[in-house]
């Protein structure tokens, strides 16, 4: 990543992703875009000293007393002297939220100049998470109101009111904030883009189809 | 806290393990509680998060960083994934991945005792409205939206409320840079 990333999820957002209570979806785009911004990553973990914190304020519950011996006992046992190996670090955020490399995501045709690929989330999960991918100088899909989205320049760019967007800047944008993203004239964009609520992107997906299909 | 971690990664020792048990495993059981488990289920939780911080101590090598904060993410992940049975996306806090801190001279780095004693304190002094929604963030579990509904206020000043508790929680959780 040559150029520098200029838009960042806001505070607020980063803050529920260091809570552990941002919902799937856009955890996973958060963390996709924190491999690729040091400063993000660095706020996440000031973030994370306010969750210990108040953690450290809570009042403890006790513990049944055979709970601890049954846990000491435990670390004696040869299987768990065994070091768990470092977590798989060899494939990036993003590969492991996709499953494959992004080279080899199979494009489905939404319309004229716009593909997009949805991503499988935990069954209990509410939310949509998808790749999309726009031709050159084509009008993005509209982002709506109500409930919170993200989303995250993997190639490519595009521009909006707000300014330009190129690969690794993520948009966040309030709910009550309607913007019009034309995609990079030469290059067109893919982006990931996670929205808390199912039924908000069908109507988007909708809003990009109708026009194409003759209303 | 850090040196019985560190005693336990470097030392395997067992005794150390104990006391961080004592320590941490009834915060824990209480936090997964708050986050919505049962009390059975929460103390398992706890089990398992020291089982954990057994094995994985050796990946918490900062002398800087501090245990609580390490323990606290590793509960966080464990409740991600157990509770709401999704994907933890969340990594661990000091990272190999991050080095900001390693060009500051001891003497300059506050230590994670002061530090402590500052978020504290400035958490204290939030009002009463900001410092609900961080509680219901960090210690409910409860994402903007639902803190919103919970409390019948739109999506934007729940997210508003978050950054001003921010702005001035974070001069005292920040590194110095
Ligand atoms: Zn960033």
């Amino acid at each position: 990543m040559t150029n520098k990333i200029e838009h960042h999820p806001d505070d607020s957002t980063l803050m529920s992703y260091a809570a552990g209570s941002l919902s799937e979806p856009l955890c996973a785009v958060v963390a996709a875009h924190l491999e690729l911004c040091k400063a993000c990553v660095h706020e996440v973990h000031a973030m994370e000293r306010i969750g210990a914190a108040l953690f450290e304020d809570l009042q403890g519950s006790p513990i049944n007393s055979g709970t601890q011996e049954a846990c000491c006992k435990a670390i004696g046992q040869p299987e768990s002297n065994a070091k768990i190996p470092d977590e798989p670090q060899d494939h990036s955020v993003l590969t492991r939220i996709l499953g494959s490399k992004l080279a080899d995501i199979h494009w489905k045709r939404l319309g004229f100049g716009i593909w997009h690929h949805p991503i499988k989330l935990s069954p209990n999960c509410n939310g949509d998470l998808r790749l999309i991918k726009v031709a050159p100088g084509q009008v993005m899909p509209e982002h709506g109101h109500g409930g919170s989205e993200l989303t995250l320049i993997l190639s490519g760019s595009y521009s909006d009111e707000f300014g330009k967007y190129n690969a690794g800047d993520l948009s966040d944008l309030g709910d009550d904030v309607e913007h019009r993203p034309v995609s990079d004239s030469l290059e067109g964009c893919v982006c990931l883009i996670a929205s808390e609520r199912k039924a908000r992107f069908k109507d988007i997906v909708s809003r990009i189809v109708q026009p194409l299909t003759g209303l | 806290m850090a040196h019985l971690l560190q005693r336990v990664a470097q030392s395997r020792d067992a005794q150390a393990f104990a006391e961080l048990f004592e320590n941490f495993a009834p915060r824990i059981k209480a936090y997964m509680i708050r986050q919505g488990a049962d009390p059975t289920t929460a103390e398992e939780l706890a089990q398992e998060t020291l089982l954990m911080v057994w094995r994985k101590a050796g990946l918490y090598s900062d002398t800087k960083g501090s245990a609580t904060t390490w323990i606290f993410t590793i509960a966080r992940n464990l409740r991600i994934d157990r509770l709401r049975r999704e994907v933890p996306w969340q990594t661990f806090p000091e990272g190999q991945e991050e080095q900001a801190s390693d060009d500051i001279a001891p003497d300059e780095a506050v230590s994670e005792r002061e530090r402590r004693e500052r978020v504290h304190a400035v958490l204290a002094t939030l009002p009463e409205d900001q410092h609900e929604v961080v509680l219901l963030s960090y210690i409910e579990g409860l994402s903007h939206s639902e803190i919103a509904d919970r409390l019948d206020l739109p999506l934007g000043t729940v997210k508003s409320r978050m950054r001003l508790a921010y702005q001035k929680l974070r001069e005292s959780v920040e590194d110095l840079r």
